[in-house]
């Protein structure tokens, strides 16, 4: 009982944070709108019994992902006029070509989404099991994240050479 | 009604990335847009009993971190030469 009043609580609040960060104004309370949403999203996975998630989602997303984005904000904090004025030319087509995906995306979903199995696959989720799979069933996946991390890092170093380069 | 969570912040990042004009805002609601799929992947997961959507969230977690790694420098550079970070001003990148 406890737990689905705790999941409500949970979703509303990721949908109530996601809302806001369409209508404030400085990108600082976006991004902590935007924590707020992971941090809620934490707590749906925490509830769902997929713990390893949550703490990964509270992790890499809030502790590196937006820690980094906030110091982008602090660092860029140019005043000028997209502070105030929110919302480019496209926000009539974008709303209503918006709302017809939402339309054909909820109709194709409530036709063809599987009935769910019941019961729940708190086991399969656990710590132990879990990286136990990972590391043997998907080794491949996981070498290719790595590959993928080392070109991400190349990529932001070339990046910042470019600028250097061209600043003198 | 996870699923409905899932799908309504995938709406609301593609709407943010659609009508806002700062970068910063439009990166972060990129993010909320891959925060939708996760918890749809996790649903999915969940109800089927198959741990196989878990771990595609992992690799959602890495390509996340991989992208902001590499799109604030690039913004860093673009609002360093052109001092604005509204999109309006990038126009000239248009091909």
């Amino acid at each position: 009982m406890i737990d689905t009043l705790l999941l409500y609580l949970f979703a509303g609040s990721a949908v109530t944070a996601a809302a806001l960060m369409l209508v404030l104004h400085h990108p600082m309370r976006v991004a902590l709108a935007l924590i707020a949403t992971m941090i809620s999203l934490a707590g749906v996975y925490a509830l769902l019994g997929v713990h390893v998630i949550a703490v990964f989602q509270v992790l890499i997303y809030v502790g590196a992902v937006m820690v980094f984005m906030v110091y982008a904000i602090m660092l860029l904090d140019v005043r000028e006029h997209s502070y105030t004025r929110r919302f480019s030319r496209l926000l009539v087509p974008g709303v209503t070509a918006l709302a017809i995906f939402l339309a054909i995306v909820a109709h194709g979903l409530w036709r063809e989404l599987p009935p769910p199995r019941g019961g729940r696959a708190g086991a399969l989720f656990n710590v132990v099991e879990f990286s136990k799979m990972f590391l043997s069933d998907y080794w491949l996946h996981f070498e290719l994240v790595s590959v993928l991390l080392i070109s991400a890092v190349v990529a932001a170093l070339a990046i910042l050479k470019v600028g250097r380069r061209k600043h003198g | 009604m996870l699923v409905a969570v899932s799908f309504a912040l995938f709406a609301l990042g593609l709407l943010g990335v659609i009508v806002r004009r700062n970068v910063l805002v439009m990166l972060m609601c990129m993010e909320l847009m891959l925060n939708g799929v996760n918890l749809s992947l996790v649903t999915f997961s969940q109800q089927m009993a198959n741990a196989a959507g878990a771990v595609l969230v992992f690799l959602v977690f890495v390509v996340a971190t991989a992208e902001i790694s590499s799109a604030i420098p690039i913004v860093l550079l673009l609002v360093r030469h052109k001092h604005a970070m509204d999109i309006g001003a990038y126009a000239d990148l248009k091909g």
